[in-house]
């Protein structure tokens, strides 16, 4: 078995099978987690470079610990501090750490399609972890698994996502992994944060939540990102809060065993109500345990296949 | 495959018989089952060691734990391989600590996925003793291990496959000789 990709750039254009079998390799690494001793040999000899060009607290640590879970090596590159403040290239960047023998490149780009151009100029595995307004795979499939975990399967759930759709690149990610596996896929938020034509996904389009909510299996509640809205999109945080902020009372529209979700990190009041974060239906803390086994499963998946078959 | 190229070495009756033997040598060997537990190699030893159990538990009235390894993520060939192997579940759902572990697998070869199971068992905790039990044994080995219980001896040329069939997975109970050439387990 083995992954028809070579990078994971997106899951736009990934196959349903694709996207089965790192959710299903991810079961067992979760259960390595839960060892005395979480850890397992797999990957070393294996080098993987952390390249965060924007601040990340949950996905770098998220991954971090993926490949140490699986005794890759890396190293560490945050922009500040680097030669990046110096002005270099990020194709210089990546060919200089190449040259002391990378084999996995993780990225994070304020840029969109920034992973995608390092996957043409340089030899080593890529792994898009959030490039611009674009996509944030691994936090698509991890979605995904926590979904499929608890409901046991993708196909006709229902899921709405909530906030600020036209900045979010974990709404992409999780509209084309979804819409490939079948699951329904409604898009809310204010006209001002909802792109034009997005009906082309494929998805529902709501401004109105109450209507987006009805008969829906889960929430998947978007962080606003308040660095983004300096220009104006909103007229204050108190009235996107009112009319699309998840509150206790919201939740009655759901179908039973319904499941909020969000990505972190929360703001408590605004996109989400405390009450709501923390309440029974909320897999929010579980999302992020399975980030690291996702996370694990994708380094597993993408980092084989460099020789000839050997069989025992 | 033309079909005199196939020869069967066991058949129903001697897989049975071996796994009742096997079962008393480990009584003997630990004077009782109280501190043994088994762990199957995924696929055919989990199988074998669900077999091992129910002997076990049927002689000394006892409740003997068993557990599966998955040895995948110990492989020594992962990064040369073409396809990875599918990763499946590791259920050791006990202590390990200090119980005697009797690793349970269908053909012992070369001896690596042996060696990686080891490296396993050892994450889960310190055992103070582990024994190996394997149905087919057909030489080559690679690395210094060999078995404490061993089913059948059969040598073998590397050029040849040792199949073993178990009822739990392909309906029957037989171990076959495949000499067409192609090699393996």
């Amino acid at each position: 078995m083995s992954l028809k990709i070579h990078h994971l750039l997106g899951l736009e254009g990934v196959s349903a099978d694709d996207i089965r079998l790192i959710l299903d390799t991810a079961v067992s690494f979760k259960e390595i987690l839960a060892r005395k001793i979480p850890k397992v040999p797999t990957l070393r000899g294996t080098t993987v470079a952390n390249l965060f060009y924007e601040p990340s607290t949950r996905t770098r640590f998220s991954f971090e610990l993926a490949e140490k879970r699986l005794s890759a090596d890396t190293i560490n590159f945050t922009t500040s501090g680097s030669s990046v403040a110096k002005g270099e290239s990020l194709k210089d960047t990546v060919w200089n750490i190449e040259a002391m023998k990378i084999d996995i490149v993780v990225i994070r780009h304020s840029a969109s399609g920034a992973p995608h151009y390092l996957a043409t100029c340089c030899k080593s595995t890529v792994i898009n972890a959030g490039d611009g307004a674009h996509e944030h795979p691994t936090q698509g499939l991890l979605d995904m698994y926590t979904m499929r975990e608890k409901y046991g399967k993708l196909q006709g759930l229902k899921v709405v996502i909530v906030g600020d759709i036209k900045h979010s690149r974990v709404a992409r990610s999780n509209i084309w992994g979804l819409l490939t596996m079948g699951a329904k896929v409604a898009v809310c938020g204010p006209p001002t944060l909802l792109p034009v034509e997005m009906e082309k996904f494929g998805v529902e389009v709501h401004d109105d939540l109450d209507e987006a909510l009805r008969g829906a299996d889960i929430v998947n509640i978007l962080r606003l990102q308040k660095e983004r809205q300096k220009t104006g999109l909103l007229p204050s945080l108190r009235e996107y809060s009112r009319y699309y902020g998840i509150t206790r009372d919201r939740l009655d529209l759901l179908n039973d065993n319904f499941t909020i979700m969000h990505p972190g990190p929360m703001n408590r009041g605004v996109e989400i109500s405390s009450e709501v974060a923390e309440g029974p239906y909320s897999v929010i803390l579980p999302q992020v345990t399975n980030g690291v086994a996702v996370r694990m499963a994708v380094l597993y998946l993408l980092s084989g296949g460099k020789g000839k078959v050997d069989e025992e | 495959m033309a079909k005199n190229m196939t020869v069967k070495v066991m058949s129903d009756k001697s897989i049975s018989l071996a796994l009742n033997r096997i079962a008393h040598e480990i009584i003997e060997k630990n004077k009782g089952v109280d501190d043994v537990v088994i762990v199957g190699i995924r696929t055919g030893g989990a199988v074998l060691a669900d077999r091992l159990k129910k002997i076990l538990d049927g002689i000394c009235d006892a409740d003997v734990s068993v557990g599966i390894i998955d040895i995948t993520l110990y492989r020594d060939d992962i990064q040369v391989k073409l396809d990875q192997p599918l990763v499946q579940k590791t259920e050791i759902l006990f202590d390990l600590v200090d119980k005697v572990v009797v690793l349970v697998d269908d053909v012992l070869y070369t001896g690596r996925t042996v060696r990686a199971a080891l490296d396993a068992i050892v994450d889960f905790g310190r055992p103070r003793a582990i024994q190996l039990a394997i149905l087919v044994d057909r030489g080559h080995r690679e690395l210094p291990i060999r078995a404490d219980y061993a089913g059948k001896e059969i040598p073998t040329s590397k050029s040849e496959r040792v199949e073993v069939h178990l009822k739990e997975i392909s309906g029957k109970d037989e171990v076959i000789i495949d000499r067409s050439g192609r090699g393996g387990v």
